[in-house]
């Protein structure tokens, strides 16, 4: 009765061992687990909006990506379109304390060259002037102007001259 | 501290010595547009009566080329003389005035009683009254031949035309090669034909703004070698340098005043660019100007009474002037819309300035007297305009193929020249003061 009892236990056993066998085979494979890459975060894609996230700095879609300010001849205004990236740029430093940020002023080659360097700090100024007005530390920013003579295009025309009447936005600390 | 600043010297050095060897590159001059009026004039080549054998390029050479260049003489090519006396003996006023020549200077060069340098030995004579007009030895140090060779010219000029020259002068300016990482900068000075060009400081970061001192023997000159504009003060000769100003915001545009006992600078420590005016001496700095606008470009009239500078406080840029010990500034250019960057003629008569209408900029003078602008030169990225010391040119920067060159004018218009590097960017020319 005994040895009964002990074959039937085996056979239950080995019969559902079988089935569990059968089963594994039955499911389809699973995905393979996808490699893991260093660029993505676990808390989430970067919020382009979100000026206080550093990892804007390299996001197209962010204001924060974008470093440069152009201007109008002989004028020192930040045009509305150009606003934005101000702003942007004066959130991240206001919500940073140890952001240190150098403003490059630069002219276009008309004009005469110290002319250009006054032109260029007072592009400089009113970029860095605007920042602070958005909480930006006056510790945090420097204007340096290089006038007309760190062109990024040397062509006399108009195209050209536009794109060297700038303010440069340059992070010496993030 | 103390070490970075030698290793920033040493650098400096290093750079210095890779850019003197790279201003082997020289000044090509030649005249755009002649001036009919000119005089014509033979410099009889001169009898070469020293034991070593002359150089490559002869004294009659070199005052021919200058007077040439100065556009107020026609020298006769020498394969055109049909004579080439040396003493007054052998001179036939008869032949000359037929080959139409109004003047004619004869000479020699020998070597002095002791033995060390070059004697000029040169007489001038006037072909149609057969008059002696000049009739000198201009001796000169041992290398120093071309410098004595323009000291006749500048003899020559002055005889014949009341004016001294500024043959004998040199000229400063600032070279740009390369592109992006590669640019380099070059503070160079050279003869004023553009011979022996010799980088006195070289930098991959922006030179700009070189001005003489009255004595000639120093430069002030702006560098952002340390990231930022700074006024360096070098002696010439011997390289030494001395740091004149690297405050926060631009330190800009020195100018020594006539007597070389103060400079006026640019400075926006305030916040925007205003006119200082430093004492040599004592280093002592004050500001003479007080306005939000851009006040900049600051030069002095040659009686040390006046500043004249940049501001558009008037909206545009114009050219104002003040006391060097501050004041109420004072309009001085009344017409057009740009005029920046004074350079005041040494009579104090006139301004030169960078003229812009539109999109072209020429050099224009300013009399201060009558009121009036002359605009000199055709455009149309004309600037840094610098008179000689005698008055009679103005060198100033222009652009051509989109290169950056020199080029000349003479005080009436008349005359253009154009002086050409072989490689890169030439901008910012400061002509010397005459150098005694």
């Amino acid at each position: 009765m005994k040895s009964v009892w002990k074959f039937t236990l085996a056979l239950v056993i080995t019969m559902t061992l079988a089935a569990c066998q059968t089963t594994q085979k039955a499911e389809p494979e699973p995905e393979p687990e996808p490699p893991p890459t260093t660029d993505v975060d676990t808390s989430g894609a970067p919020d382009p909006h979100d000026y206080t996230d550093s990892r804007n700095f390299d996001n197209p879609e962010s204001l924060l990506s974008k470093r440069v300010i152009y201007f109008d001849f002989d004028k020192s205004t930040v045009r509305p379109e150009y606003r934005g990236i101000v702003s942007a740029h004066a959130a991240y430093a206001a919500s940073h304390s140890s952001a240190r940020v150098t403003l490059e002023g630069h002219a276009d080659e008309r004009g005469t060259r110290e002319y250009n360097l006054g032109l260029g700090e007072r592009r400089g100024n009113a970029v860095s002037g605007l920042m602070s007005a958005q909480g930006s530390r006056g510790s945090q920013l420097t204007v340096v102007s290089y006038g007309e003579e760190r062109p990024t295009c040397r062509v006399s025309d108009d195209e050209c001259w536009s794109l060297n009447r700038r303010v440069e936005v340059v992070y010496t600390a993030r | 501290m103390k070490v970075t600043d030698n290793v920033k010297k040493l650098i400096l050095i290093f750079i210095s010595i890779l850019a003197f060897q790279a201003a082997e590159a020289q000044l090509e001059i030649e005249i755009i547009s002649g001036n009919p009026g000119a005089l014509p004039i033979a410099i009889v080549p001169f009898q070469w009566l020293e034991a070593d054998p002359g150089p490559t390029t002869s004294a009659d050479e070199i005052i021919s080329g200058d007077l040439y260049r100065s556009g107020l003489f026609k020298p006769m090519a020498v394969e055109d003389m049909a004579e080439r006396p040396v003493e007054e003996e052998g001179i036939r006023f008869g032949t000359w005035r037929l080959l139409k020549v109004d003047y004619i200077v004869i000479g020699k060069v020998r070597s002095p009683t002791d033995g060390q340098g070059h004697e000029l030995v040169y007489q001038l004579f006037d072909v149609h009254t057969q008059e002696l007009l000049l009739s000198r030895v201009t001796t000169v140090g041992p290398g120093d031949l071309r410098f004595g060779a323009h000291r006749v010219a500048d003899a020559i000029y002055e005889k014949l035309t009341g004016v001294p020259g500024a043959f004998s002068t040199r000229i400063a300016y600032i070279t740009a090669t390369g592109l992006g990482n590669n640019q380099r900068f070059e503070l160079v000075v050279a003869d004023a034909d553009g011979f022996g060009p010799q980088s006195i400081v070289g930098s991959p970061e922006p030179l700009l703004s070189p001005a003489w001192s009255p004595d000639g023997r120093k430069l002030a000159y702006v560098s952002f070698e340390q990231g930022n504009s700074a006024i360096y003060m070098q002696d010439v000769s011997t390289g030494a340098r001395e740091l004149i100003s690297s405050g926060k915001g631009i330190n800009g545009a020195p100018s020594f005043s006539p007597d070389g006992k103060r400079m006026a600078l640019t400075l926006s420590r305030t916040g925007n660019p205003e006119i200082n005016i430093r004492d040599m001496a004592t280093g002592r700095t004050q500001q003479i100007t007080q306005h939000w606008s851009i006040d900049t470009e600051p030069v002095w009239s040659p009686d040390g009474r006046h500043v004249y500078f940049t501001s558009d406080r008037g909206g545009r840029p114009q050219i104002y002037r003040v006391a060097p010990s501050g004041g109420t500034p004072e309009r001085v250019t009344l017409e057009g819309d740009y005029n920046a960057r004074a350079s005041v003629s040494p009579d104090g008569r006139k301004i030169a300035v960078a003229q812009g209408r539109g999109n072209e900029y020429r050099i224009a003078v300013w009399d201060i007297e009558t009121e009036r602008f002359t605009v000199l030169t055709p455009g149309k990225l004309d600037e840094s305009p610098s008179f000689a010391p005698n008055g009679s040119m103005i060198l100033y920067a222009t652009k051509e193929g989109g290169r950056g060159v020199l080029s000349a004018v003479s005080a009436d218009g008349n005359v253009r020249q154009r002086l050409i590097l072989s490689e890169g960017d030439v901008r910012e020319p400061a002509w010397s003061p005459v150098i005694r």
